[in-house]
C-alpha cells in the first residue's frame, strides 16, 4: 500500500497580543481563512507574547498571524520573534495586520515579521501570501 | 516525513521537549502509514495516565470549568494534557478551533499542554488522530489526559470507549437537555456536574440529578454509583468537590480492575479505527482503479473487508506489521 | 387622524408614476442603462430610483414627524436646536500620562470645543494598573493612563470642573473613574449639582462590541446600574450611562443593528432601573446615547431620526413614562474611525467632514469629529485641529445649523427613517422574545448578528460591491506623501515608567489603615449585593489604585471570557 497525499491544512494562529478590544479585523481574518480551507487557532483577546508562542508550539501551527490596533506592533514584534528563538521556534513565520503606519512596514520586516497587511489589503492576497509563506516552511 | 525526524521527534518529546511533542502530535495527525509503528512505540510506554472524557450540553460553560480544573489539578501535583476536539465547519474543510481560548491562562504553565484536534472521525466519531495524541499524551508521562468534546452525537459513545472517567456537564433549567440526557445522549457519565450553580433554579436541577443517579438511570452501571456535583465555573465554587470526585473514581477504577479493562477498551477501539481507515483507503483504490468491472470490486472489497476484521480482532503490538502489507 | 397626502393626490401620483415608469423610463434605460444591478444603502436596504408622496401614502404629520421639542420628537428634542445652540463639540482626546492630556485638553479648551472628553488607555480601560504584566508597553498608548485619584488632579489641573462637563469612555471601572471624577470635584470646591458630565457605563454592548469587558454580564448590569442609581440621587447634572451604539457600528454592525441593538440595551437597563424600585421619570432624564456617523449619508441621518422616535414611543408607551424629558433620546456622536482608511489618508478628512454633516443634519447633541490620521495613531495636535475645525465650519459656514431637521419631508429621507425604524423593530421583538438584552448577550445572539455583518461587508468590499477611493478603487503607491503626515510623536517607554514610579509613591504614601478598611468595606459591600458607589468613593479618597479596587470587586463577581461565535 502506497503513502496517501498528506492533505494537512494549513494551520494559522490568530491572535491579538495586549488589552485592546478591536477584534473585528482577527475575527473576519479568521472566518476568511477558514473559509478558504485552513485550519484556524483562535486564541482570542488580551493574550501575552508567551501565550501566543506557547500555544503555536503546542498547536504546532504554520504561521503566526498578530493583529495589533494600539499602537504597540513594534514592541509586541520584537517581543515576540525574541521570544520564539528562544524556545527553538523561530522557523514559525509571523505575519502581523491591523492599524500600523506604512512607515513601519520597513522596521517590522527588519525585527523578522515575514509579512504586514494594512487595513483595505484584500483578504485573497492575504491568503495567497499565507500559502506562499507555509509552503516555503520546512514541513 | 523521515523516519530519523520522527525518532528525534519522540526522543526530544520525552526529554520534555513541548516543540518536539507539538510535531510529533502533528505526525499523528496526518496519519500516515508512519502512525502505526509510533503508535505501537507510544503504546508500549503508556497505560498509566487518568483519561477524563468531559462532555455537555452547548451553553454549559464547558471550557471554563475545564480551565478550572487544570488548574485544580496541577495545584495537586498532576500533569495535565488535554485534547480539545472542534467541530470542523460544515461548509468549508476549514475550521476554527477556538475552545483553547477559555484554557489559554493555562498555556504557559509547563506541566501543561493543550492541543486542538478538528478531524472528524469516521461516521463523526472521535478521530483515529485523537485517539493516536491521547496515546502519546499518556506515553509521555502527562497524569491526567482530558479529552474535550462537543455534547452532542456519536463522539459521545466513542468517548465511552476510550476514557476512564466519563464527566457530564449539565446546567440548571436545561429541562430539554435533561431529557436528551435520559434519552441517552449523555448519559454516559461517571460524574455530573451541574454548573452555574449560582442561578436561582440550580437547586432543583442537582436533586432532580442526584435522584436519577440514585435510580441508576443514569451512569455505566458496575459497582459505581454516578456523584453528582455542583459548580460555578465563572465563580471557582465546587471545583474541589470536582477533582475529589475525579480521585475517587480513579480509586475505584483501580481496586476493581476496570482501569486495566478500559485501557483495553481504549487499545481495541484505537484499532478498530487503525483497521477501518485501512479498509477504506483499500476501498477508495479498488473503486477507482476497478470500477469499470464492479464484480471484480466486489470481490476485492469481500478480500479487503475479511483483512480488515482479522488487524481488528489483534493487539496493538503487532499493528504495524498488518500496516506494511 | 388625517392624512399627509388625500387619497386623490396619491391616485393621481401613481397613475403619473405608472405612466413615466412604462413610457418615459424605458427608453432613457436603453440608451443609459443603469451603473449597477442593484442599488443599496451600507446596511443593505435596497433603494428605488426615486421616492414620491405615494412611499408616505398612510402618513399622518403629527404622527410621524410633527414638530421639534414635541413627542414623538423625529425633528429634534429641543423646539430651538442649533438656532439657539450649537452642538456641543467634544473631542474625544488623551494620551500619555496626566501630564500631556491635562495640556491637550487646555490646547482643545483654547481653539474652542465646549466640552470635554477623555480617552483612556488600554490598561485603565479594562482596570489593570500600569504595573500589571497585561500593561507593558501599553500604557498611555491609546489614551491617558489614569489608575490613581492623584493622577486624575493632574489631568484637571487648572481646569476648575464647575465651568466644563466631561465625557470618560470607560466602562467596567466606571464606578473607579467617576470616583476620581466627584473626588477632584470636591477637593477644588465644586458642589455635587454643579458637577456635569458623563461616563459610557454601558455594559452590554462590551460584550457585543467593545470588548473591555470584565464582569460576567449579570454582575457587569448591576454594577452599572449602582452607578446610574447613585448618580441619579446624587449628581443632578451627569449622565451616568451613555448607550452605545458606535462601538457596534465599529465592529461592523449595519445602521438598523446599530440602532436596534442600541435600544435594546436601553430598554433592558431600563427594565433594570425600574426592579430596583426607581421611579421612571427619576432615571430616564438622565440617561444618553451615543452613535456612529458613518458614511452612508441619508441612511445615518434617517437613522438618528427613527432613533428619536423608536425611544420616544418605548418610553412612553412600554414604560409609562411622564415628563417628557424621559422620552428624549439625547445622543452623542462620533464619526465612524471604520471608515477611515491610511491610504491617501487626507482623504479622511472629507469623509469625516460628511459624516459630521449627517449627524448635524440628524440632530445630534453633541459631536466628535475624528481626525485623518487615526488609522496610524492617536491624533497629532494638527489632525485634531483640522477636525474641530471641520465641526465649526459646518456650525458657522454651511448654514446647515440654521434650519431645523432641513431634510423632513423628503419622500426619499422620510420613507428611509420608516424603514430602519420597521427593520429595528424586528430586532427589537427578537430580542424581547429572548427574555431581553441580558439574556440575548448572554446567548451570543447580538454577537453572531454583528459577527455575521461585518464578514458580509468585508466580502462586499473584496467583490468590489463596495467601493472605497484609495482603497478598492483609485489606489496609488504613496509612501513618499505618507511621510509628510505629521504623527504624534511621544516617549511611550519615559511615560510608562513616569507612571510606575508614581503609583508606587502613591501606595507608598498613603494611610495603609485607612486604605485597607475602604478596601475590606467596599468587598464587604459588594458581597452584601449593596450599592458599591459610595464604597468605592471611600476607597478612592483613600487612594486606593484603580487595578486595587478592581481586584476587589473580581473576588466577588468573578471575570469574564468571551467564548467563541463562529
Amino acid at each position: 500500500m502506497k503513502n496517501p497525499p498528506t492533505t494537512r491544512k494549513i494551520k494559522v494562529l490568530v491572535a491579538k497580543i495586549g488589552l485592546d478590544g478591536h477584534d473585528r479585523g482577527a475575527k473576519v481574518i479568521a472566518r476568511a481563512l477558514r473559509d478558504a480551507g485552513f485550519e484556524v487557532v483562535y486564541t482570542g483577546l488580551r493574550q501575552t507574547v508567551d501565550q501566543v508562542v506557547s500555544a503555536a508550539i503546542q498547536e504546532d501551527v504554520d504561521i503566526i498571524g498578530i493583529n495589533q490596533h494600539e499602537g504597540s506592533h513594534i514592541y509586541v514584534a520584537k517581543k515576540l520573534i525574541e521570544r520564539l528563538r528562544e524556545v527553538g521556534a523561530e522557523d514559525i513565520p509571523v505575519v502581523m495586520g491591523g492599524s500600523i503606519p506604512i512607515l513601519d512596514i520597513e522596521s517590522l520586516k527588519s525585527i523578522g515579521v515575514k509579512e504586514v497587511f494594512l487595513p483595505g489589503t484584500p483578504i485573497s492576497e492575504i491568503i495567497a501570501k499565507l500559502k506562499d509563506l507555509a509552503s516555503m516552511k520546512v514541513k | 516525513m523521515k523516519r530519523e525526524d520522527i525518532v528525534n521527534f519522540i526522543e526530544r518529546a520525552e526529554r520534555g521537549d513541548k516543540r518536539a511533542l507539538g510535531r510529533l502530535l502533528s505526525v499523528l495527525e496526518d496519519l500516515s502509514l508512519e502512525t502505526a509503528w509510533i503508535v505501537e512505540y507510544l503504546a508500549s510506554k503508556s497505560g498509566r495516565a487518568h483519561i477524563i472524557g468531559i462532555t455537555g450540553i452547548p451553553g454549559s460553560g464547558k471550557s471554563t470549568l475545564i480551565s478550572r480544573i487544570i488548574k485544580a489539578l496541577r495545584g495537586k501535583g498532576y500533569s495535565v494534557a488535554v485534547v480539545s476536539i472542534d467541530p470542523t465547519s460544515p461548509y468549508s474543510s476549514g475550521s476554527i478551533l477556538g475552545d483553547r481560548l477559555r484554557m489559554q491562562e493555562h498555556a504557559t504553565d509547563p506541566g501543561v499542554f493543550i492541543r486542538s484536534v478538528t478531524t472528524k472521525g469516521l461516521f463523526g466519531g472521535l478521530s483515529l488522530a485523537a485517539l493516536a495524541i491521547i496515546e502519546a499524551f499518556d506515553a509521555m508521562g502527562y497524569d491526567k489526559v482530558i479529552v474535550e468534546t462537543v455534547g452532542v452525537g456519536q463522539g459521545e459513545t466513542d468517548i465511552m470507549h476510550v476514557a476512564d472517567t466519563i464527566v457530564v456537564i449539565t446546567m440548571p433549567g436545561a429541562g430539554d437537555d435533561i431529557q436528551a440526557l435520559k434519552a441517552g445522549v449523555l448519559e454516559i457519565g461517571d460524574i455530573y456536574v451541574v454548573n452555574k450553580s449560582d442561578k436561582p433554579e440550580a437547586s432543583k436541577t442537582y436533586e432532580y440529578m442526584l435522584f436519577v443517579a440514585e435510580k441508576g438511570e443514569v451512569g455505566r452501571g458496575g459497582g459505581w454509583n454516578p456523584i453528582v456535583v455542583k459548580t460555578s465555573a465563572t465563580l471557582g465554587l465546587g471545583i474541589r468537590e470536582l477533582t475529589e470526585a475525579l480521585d475517587k473514581h480513579l480509586s475505584y477504577l483501580i481496586e476493581s480492575g476496570e482501569k486495566e479493562k478500559r485501557l483495553v477498551s481504549r487499545r481495541a477501539h484505537m484499532i478498530k479505527l487503525i483497521a477501518l481507515k485501512i479498509l477504506l483507503e483499500s476501498l477508495n483504490s479498488v473503486v477507482e482503479i476497478e470500477s469499470s468491472n464492479i464484480m471484480e470490486a466486489v470481490k476485492s472489497m469481500k478480500g479487503f473487508y475479511e483483512e480488515a476484521l482479522r488487524i481488528a480482532m489483534l493487539s496493538g503490538k503487532r499493528i504495524s506489521d498488518l500496516i506494511s502489507i | 387622524m388625517a392624512k399627509l397626502y388625500s387619497k386623490d393626490a396619491i391616485d393621481e401620483i401613481i397613475k403619473a408614476y405608472k405612466e413615466w415608469e412604462s413610457n418615459v423610463l424605458p427608453e432613457w434605460l436603453s440608451r443609459m442603462p443603469e451603473r449597477q444591478k442593484e442599488f443599496t444603502t451600507l446596511s443593505g436596504i435596497p433603494l428605488k430610483p426615486i421616492y414620491t408622496p405615494v412611499d408616505l401614502r398612510d402618513h399622518n404629520y403629527m404622527e410621524k414627524i410633527g414638530f421639534p421639542g414635541v413627542y414623538p420628537f423625529t425633528r429634534g428634542i429641543h423646539a430651538t436646536m442649533y438656532r439657539a445652540r450649537i452642538w456641543t463639540m467634544r473631542m474625544f482626546s488623551g494620551y500619555g500620562g496626566p501630564e500631556e492630556t491635562n495640556e491637550r485638553l487646555k490646547t482643545l479648551i483654547k481653539a474652542g470645543e465646549t466640552g470635554l472628553s477623555l480617552a483612556f488607555d488600554n490598561p485603565t480601560l479594562v482596570g489593570v494598573d500600569p504595573d500589571h504584566p497585561l500593561a507593558e508597553g501599553a500604557v498611555g498608548v491609546v489614551g491617558v493612563s489614569a489608575p490613581t485619584l492623584l493622577d486624575m488632579e493632574i489631568i484637571f489641573r487648572d481646569i476648575y470642573l464647575g465651568d466644563v462637563t466631561t465625557n470618560m469612555t470607560i466602562n467596567p471601572p466606571a464606578p473607579v473613574l467617576l470616583s476620581f471624577y466627584v473626588a477632584v470635584a470636591e477637593k477644588q470646591g465644586v458642589s455635587y449639582d454643579r458637577i456635569g458630565g458623563t461616563t459610557q457605563n454601558d455594559p452590554l454592548k462590551e460584550f457585543i462590541a467593545q470588548k473591555t469587558y470584565v464582569f460576567p454580564p449579570e454582575a457587569a448590569v448591576k454594577i452599572a446600574m449602582d452607578v446610574v442609581e447613585w448618580s441619579v440621587k446624587n449628581l443632578p447634572k451627569w449622565n451616568p450611562i451613555s448607550i452605545s451604539g458606535y462601538h457596534i457600528r465599529e465592529a461592523g454592525a449595519t445602521a438598523v443593528q446599530e440602532l436596534a441593538f442600541t435600544l435594546a440595551d436601553g430598554i433592558e437597563y431600563v427594565r433594570q432601573l425600574i426592579a430596583r424600585g426607581l421611579d421612571v421619570d427619576m432615571f430616564a432624564p438622565r440617561l444618553s446615547f451615543f452613535f456612529d456617523s458613518h458614511i452612508n449619508f441619508f441612511e445615518e441621518i434617517a437613522k438618528f431620526r427613527a432613533a428619536r422616535r423608536m425611544w420616544a414611543k418605548i418610553m412612553r408607551e412600554w414604560f409609562n413614562a411622564k415628563k417628557p424629558r424621559s422620552w428624549w433620546l439625547r445622543f452623542h456622536v462620533q464619526t465612524a474611525g471604520c471608515s477611515l482608511y491610511p491610504q491617501q489618508p487626507w482623504l479622511n478628512i472629507v469623509r469625516t467632514a460628511f459624516e459630521a454633516l449627517a449627524a448635524v443634519l440628524g440632530g445630534c447633541q453633541s459631536l466628535h469629529t475624528n481626525s485623518f490620521d487615526e488609522p496610524f495613531r492617536v491624533p497629532s495636535e494638527f489632525a485634531a485641529k483640522i477636525a474641530l475645525r471641520t465641526q465649526q465650519i459646518i456650525a458657522y459656514e454651511t448654514g446647515a445649523a440654521d434650519v431645523i431637521d432641513p431634510l423632513a419631508g423628503s419622500y426619499f429621507v422620510e420613507w428611509l427613517t420608516d424603514e430602519i425604524e420597521e427593520r429595528a423593530w424586528r430586532y427589537i421583538e427578537r430580542i424581547e422574545s429572548m427574555g431581553g438584552m441580558l439574556e440575548a448577550v448572554k446567548k451570543g445572539y447580538p454577537q453572531r448578528e454583528v459577527e455575521e455583518s461585518s464578514y458580509r461587508f468585508q466580502k462586499e468590499v473584496e467583490e468590489g460591491k463596495r467601493l472605497l477611493v484609495g482603497v478598492n478603487i483609485f489606489r496609488e503607491e504613496e509612501v513618499e506623501e505618507i511621510r509628510r503626515v505629521p504623527l504624534l510623536e511621544f516617549n511611550q517607554e519615559e511615560i510608562e515608567r513616569r507612571q510606575k514610579e508614581r503609583i508606587k509613591k502613591v501606595r507608598s504614601t498613603r494611610d495603609e489603615s485607612k486604605w485597607r478598611r475602604a478596601l475590606d468595606e467596599l468587598r464587604r459591600a459588594a458581597e452584601r449585593g449593596e450599592n458599591i458607589m459610595p464604597y468605592v468613593l471611600n476607597a478612592v479618597k483613600a487612594y486606593a489604585t484603580l487595578g486595587e479596587i478592581m481586584d476587589t470587586l473580581k473576588e466577588v463577581y468573578g471575570t469574564y471570557e468571551e467564548p467563541p461565535y463562529y
